[in-house]
This record gives C-alpha cells, structure tokens and sequence, in this order.
C-alpha cells in the first residue's frame, strides 16, 4: 500500500473518516506519521477552542479578582486558586464524574460525558485560571500614569476599560500568556490518556503513539514522531503569538519594540 | 476503620507523600541548575554553544512531558548502561543490539544484576528526577534566560566602567539581579511542577495517585479483609485537598521570597519597600 | 513502598537457594500487580495471587533467587527486552506479535476465555456499546466486531463505565470478570464466551534461552506433579485445568 493511500485512508480517522480498523500488522512509518498526525486534530481542536474561550472568562475572572467588591473578588479568587492548585487529571476525573451525575438528571447533559464537549469544558476552566492569574498580575502592573491619563481624557468605564486598561494588561501579559498557551496544548495530550473514554478508536496525538508502541513494542518510534509534531505545533503557536505581539506594540517606536523571540545579545 | 487506614498499602500511600515531596525537593534546585546552564549556554559568545542552548530549550520546551516521559527514561537507562557497558567490558565480542534485546555485559548492569531491591529503587527514583530536571530545566532556562535580559543595562554598564571583567560582571552583577525579575516565573513553573506529580508513576516511581488509585478500586471479599465498591472519588477527594494545600504553603514562602529578594532592587516593589522603610 | 523493600528483600532470603547458576545472579520478576486474580497487591502492599505462588515455586524448583517488581502494563515488554528485569509474569498471553519481540516459555495455563459482563442479560453485544481496557486484545477484537468500541485507560473505568449505563457491556478476561460479577448483585456474566489469545506463558528476552530452559524444567515438573494443577484450582476455579 502506498503512503498516499495510507494518507487517504487514515488521515481523517481521528474524527471517524476514512478506514474503519487502524492497521494491525507490517507497521510502517508512514502509517504512524498519518495517524499520529490525524490524532493531531483533536489536540489543535481542544487547544484552540480551550484558549478562546478561556481567554474571555480569564478577562472577567482577573478583573474579579483586582475588584473592590468583595462577592465578585472571593468567587473569582477561589475559582483561581482550585483551578491552578490541582492536576489537570484530577479536574478531569471530578469533570467526568460530574457530567456523568448530571445525565441521570436530564439528557440534555449527554454530550457532556463525550471528550468533544466534556474535556473541552474541563480544560477551558483549568486554562481561564491559569490565563486569569497571568492577567492579574499584569492588572496590577499597569504604570499609574497610564490610567491616570485615562481620567484627564475625561473617559470612564467601558470606553477606559477598552481602550487603556485592557490592551496595557495584554501587552503586559503576552509572554506569559505565550508560555501558557504552550502548556495547554501540551495538557491537550492527557485527555484520552486519562480522563475521557476513546470512542471507536478516535482519539488524539498520544492515543495513537500510545497505539503503536504497544502493538510493536518500541516506544523509540511512535512518541519521537508524537514530539516532533508537537514542537511543530509549539514554533506555529511561538509565530501566531508573535504577530500579536508586534501589533500589540505597534504605537512604540521600531527599536523599543520588544520582541517576544529571542534578540541579539545587548548584554555582554 | 482506624485498622482499614493503617493496612500496609496504605502505609505505602502514606510513604509516597513522602517519595513526593523528596522528588520535588530534589528535582526544584537539580532543575533551577539545568535551567541556569542552559540559560548561560543560550547568551554564550561561542556559536555552538549558544545552538545548543538554545535548541535544548525549544526541543524540550515544545514536547509536552507525557510524550517525554513515556521513552525517555528507557532510552536514558540505555545509554548508562552503553556507556559503562563500552567503559567496562571492552573484550565483549557479541553486539549490544541482538534483534529487539538490549543486552550489556553483567558488569555494566545499572544497577548490578545482584544489587538488593532498595538499590533498584534508588537508581529508579534518580532517573525520574534527572528525567523531570531536564523537561523543567528547559522551562527555567527559558525563564532564566528573560530574567538575565531583564536586569537594567546601565547596571551592567555601571560595572563596566568600574573596570570589572566580562565574567566578574556576569558573576557579581547580573547573577545576583536577575533573580528578582526570574521568580515569577520560576514560581509558576514551581507550580506546574508540584502539578506533573501524578506522571511519577509513568516514571516508575509510585507516587501518591498510583496508591490512590490502586486503593480506591474495587476491591472483591476474596482477596481483601475490607472489601468496597468503586472510592476513587474519595481518594482523589483527599488528593484534591493535599494538591491545594500544598499550592497555598508554596505561594506563601514564594511571597515571602519574593519580598526578600525585591529588598534594595531597582523595580517598582523595591522603590515601594524603600518608601514604606522611610 | 518501604514496605514493598522489606517484604521482596525477605521473600529473596526465603525463596531461593542462592548461588544457582554459579554467580548469584538475582532473577528479576516483572509484574503489573493490578489483574486479580492472576497478580494483585494484597492488604499489606505486597504483591499477591496465583503468579506470586507460581513464580515462587518456579525460583525454588530451578534454584533461582528471585525478586519481585511492578511496571506499568504498558511499557512492560520494553522494558524487558531494555534489561530492567529478566522475567515476566503479568498473565501475559502468547500472540504472534509479543512472540516476535520476546520470547514465552512454555504456556503454564490453558486459554481463558473472554466473557462480557453486563446489568443485564440481554445486552446487546451485537451493535451496542462495548467497553475495554484501551490497547487490549479485547479493544481490537470489538474494534473488528460490528459493536460501538469505547475504551478506558484503566480496567476500573470500564467496569464503572457498565454500571452508569455509559455501555453496554465490558469485555475483558473471563477470570477478572467472574470475580466482580460474584461480588456485586447488579453484574452478571453474559453466556457468550470469546477465545482471543492463547495460554499464558512466561515473557523473557529472546537471548536469554538458558532462563527459558530452566523455567520450562520447572513448569514441566509442576505440571506432572500435579501441583501446578492444583494452583490453578485455588486461584482460578473457572478455568480449566491441565
């Protein structure tokens, strides 16, 4: 069988198209690149949307937690702190616990218990915490000046919110944000491994290493090939995050810019 | 109940808080210097030195540490064993790769073939750390690395106009301001450490969620006096609470470091504490 | 764990008659311990069932000193063949495919069957929803049947996965099952029997051919004093004897 073929028939069977039985016998690296790669779209779907959504309830979340008023500080501090104090697979394992209760109630919870929906519910809070903390602190570090010239301006509320204080907190906040951005993608990983069940053998990345290490025995094949996508995966996020960056700094002039990659060593 | 929780396995649970924090005791400075060499190797002047700094931090930064895990102890074990296995029995005629088998000479054997068990587990306990302090390593490096750039140039500029060396300024100035700007995020990574525990057990060291787990499984009356369905929530439950616990003591002697090292710097903090003495 | 020290280090004093093979080399046993009844920590941690027994008779009757290891179920063959320890005995099934990577000893019990355990006894095994240990014989075996596969990592999930109604039945060993079904009124054994794999046999390196050897005089010697036989009656009633 040629690699095309391979790729035609598995290159999609991580979401259930193509051949329905993974190979069993005569494991070529081919296959192992396609299916490992196939498994990749889980990874990307859970990251990408984890960290969309995660990053509008980290917004509120931060902003909870720099807030005066005491209800929206405590909720958002507690929320913070049981998210970012416990292992993803202990949320994972609670997660499925919870949503698997919640379908004896009404059975518009069943796509809950399904890792589509349910690992994304999980890793969206476990990632809105992580972000929130990152936010926060930068909340905190925004230059007085800055809202102070916000107030002469005349603005208040939405219009200061939206257009001083959120861009400096995000600017403040991109590297670090970048380093979590990175962690969740790798957290994608431990979904099927442990927390949600793999149906008909779709599963993600490390599913389908894990697969082929243990049908031919030799872990020095599939989890290589697994790395290597993911440090493919880490460079394109590393860029997108990058081009962000250099819009969020647009107004500084070209040689205050900080890069977020590496730059030429000033310091001897 | 009292006599359920003091059964030997859960005295082993009990033990591998222990392993736990011992690990994370150890790993935390092993890792802090990984990262401190491959930071320096990062900025070194000398081109091959800075590839592979730099290309240590982004293979390893990139890898998610499951993946990592789950081959590169076994290929480390392997390549000791080469090593001594070269080192020790140079006379060994047959080859070391005999179809799928890895076969050493006895000699080369890490630990010894005869060595009693608390050897074994030793040697397996010192890989799990070495194996964590390179994924974690490449983390600090890259922290360590924005931390150095971090400190203020005219510091270092300052140092040179005193006459210090290159070496003398990176030793005497640079080192000792960098860590101000590097404990935020040495902080977070203390936490995403605490947090990658549970993979111990992929390491072969058994930790705290290998017992849980093994514990709070359903237990059948034939082969246990305290037979019980499915606990794994309330084992994890105690986790939970252990796992938190543990985050709040970590950030409160992180912020009292913090506070300790921001004394007399050049930030906003150290203007604030200076004031605040005033 | 310190416990788990102490226990193999005395069971090594105990076992074997030292100095076997002419340089005292110690015979490392790999295990899962976490498949009852075949391997299982007992109480006190320390690892229990019928391969204990087997695996220990084995050491003494080929004048091995032995000692006992777990390692996850999923790097245990690579572990092997890297050398971490010299033996498996994890109620490992010969197949064609570990045969290529290892080499098995000669089969120290007959093929278990598969069975399915279910709430009810007319679960549909057909084309409903079956649950399995990921990665198992028994994953591929459904994967190929007309049934709805979905896989747990641990064998704990896919029992709690039958329970709350999330499949419809569990395939696993029929050993393991029976167990369950025994202990818990809501389980029950379905009739249907699967035979996937064959005998259970010990896994080792395929250069280790003199271990292989001694361990087949051992089981041979097991097997025509009836003791064997009878081990298989006290820890596996269900199945059938040689």
């Amino acid at each position: 069988m040629s690699c095309w073929q391979t790729i035609q028939d598995y290159g999609l069977r991580a979401v259930g198209i193509g051949e329905r039985l993974l190979p069993r016998e005569d494991f070529t690296l081919c296959q192992q690149f396609t299916l490992i790669g196939s498994g990749m779209i889980w990874n990307i779907y859970f990251g990408v949307f984890a960290l969309i959504l995660g990053f509008l309830l980290a917004t509120a979340l931060a902003m909870g937690k720099a807030s005066s008023n005491r209800l929206l500080r405590k909720p958002s501090e507690w929320f913070i702190f049981v998210f970012r104090g416990s292992p993803l697979f202990i949320q994972f394992f609670f997660g499925y616990f919870l949503f698997l209760n919640l379908k004896n109630v009404s059975p518009i919870f069943d796509p809950f218990t399904a890792a589509w929906l349910g690992a994304l519910i999980v890793l969206f809070l476990n990632t809105a915490a992580y972000s929130a903390e990152i936010f926060y602190g930068a909340l905190l570090s925004i230059p007085k000046g800055d809202t102070e010239a916000a107030d002469a301006y005349g603005m208040s509320g939405w219009s200061r919110f939206r257009r001083v204080i959120w861009p400096t907190m995000l600017r403040l906040a991109w590297p670090a944000y970048t380093n979590e951005a990175i962690f969740l993608f790798h957290a994608t990983a431990l979904v099927f491994f442990s927390g949600f069940p793999a149906w008909q053998q779709r599963g993600d990345a490390l599913y389908y290493a894990n697969y082929f290490a243990d049908k031919t025995f030799n872990p020095f094949v599939p989890y290589p090939i697994l790395a290597f996508y993911f440090i493919l995966l880490t460079l394109v996020i590393v860029g997108v995050f990058g081009l962000v960056n250099s819009r969020l700094n647009k107004h500084l002039p070209q040689d205050l810019k900080p890069k977020l990659r590496l730059r030429p060593n000033l310091i001897r | 109940m009292s006599c359920y929780l003091t059964t030997g396995k859960h005295m082993s649970l009990y033990w591998s808080v222990l392993t736990v924090l011992l690990l994370l005791a150890i790993t935390a400075p092993v890792a802090l210097a990984f990262g401190f060499a491959g930071a320096s190797a990062a900025r070194s002047e000398f081109p091959p030195m800075r590839w592979f700094g730099k290309s240590y931090i982004a293979v390893v930064r990139g890898v998610p540490d499951i993946a990592f895990f789950l081959f590169f102890v076994i290929a480390l074990d392997q390549a000791i064993e080469y090593l001594r296995h070269k080192a020790l029995c140079p006379d060994w005629s047959e080859p070391i790769r005999q179809g799928n088998d890895f076969v050493v000479c006895q000699a080369a054997k890490m630990p010894l073939g005869e060595a009693p068990q608390w050897v074994h587990e030793t040697y397996g306990f010192s890989l799990a750390v070495l194996t964590f302090a390179i994924v974690f390593g490449a983390f600090a490096a890259n922290v360590l690395f924005g931390a150095m750039r971090a400190v203020p140039r005219a510091q270092l500029e300052t140092a040179e106009a005193y006459g210090m060396t290159q070496r003398q300024t990176f030793w005497r100035i640079l080192v000792p301001q960098m860590w101000v700007y590097a404990l935020p995020g040495l902080s977070n990574l203390w936490m995403v450490l605490i947090k990658a525990t549970p993979l111990l057990f992929l390491l072969g060291v058994e930790d705290i969620v290998y017992w849980a787990r093994e514990l709070g499984g359903t237990k059948t009356p034939r082969f246990t006096d305290y037979p019980h369905g499915d606990w794994r929530m309330w084992y994890f439950l105690a986790l939970l609470v252990f796992y938190l616990l543990f985050t709040r003591v970590s950030e409160i002697v992180l912020d009292r470091i913090m506070a300790r090292l921001t004394h007399g710097q050049a930030t906003a903090a150290g203007e604030a504490q200076r004031k605040a003495a005033a | 764990m310190k416990n788990l020290i102490l226990t193999t280090a005395a069971l090594a004093l105990t076992a074997g008659v030292a100095l076997a093979d002419g340089h005292g080399k110690t015979v490392r046993m790999g295990t899962e311990g976490a498949y009852p009844p075949y391997n299982f920590l007992n109480d006190a941690g320390e690892i229990d069932g019928f391969e204990r027994e087997l695996g220990d008779e084995l050491c003494k009757r080929a004048e091995l000193t032995c000692e006992w290891v777990t390692n996850e179920w999923d790097s245990i063959i690579p572990n092997l063949v890297s050398g971490n320890y010299d033996v498996i005995i994890a109620g490992m099934s010969v197949t064609d495919e570990r045969d290529e990577v290892i080499d098995f000893s000669e089969q120290y019990t007959l093929p278990d069957p598969s069975g399915y355990l279910a709430t009810s006894m007319d679960a549909d095994i057909e084309g409903g929803v079956i649950a399995a240990q990921a990665n198992t014989i028994q994953a591929s075996y459904i994967a190929s049947s007309g049934a709805t596969l979905v896989e747990f990592a641990t064998p704990e999930e896919t029992v709690a996965a039958v329970k709350n109604g999330e499949a419809d039945a569990v395939l696993a060993d029929k050993a393991f099952l029976s167990e369950l079904a025994n202990a818990d009124s809501e389980l029950m054994m379905l009739e249907q029997d699967v035979m996937i794999g064959g005998g259970i046999g010990l896994g080792l390196r395929e250069s280790d051919t003199e271990l292989k050897e001694k361990f087949n005089v051992a089981i041979r010697s097991m097997k025509e004093d009836g003791s064997l036989n009878a081990l298989i009656g006290k820890w596996l009633p269900d199945l059938e004897q040689f």
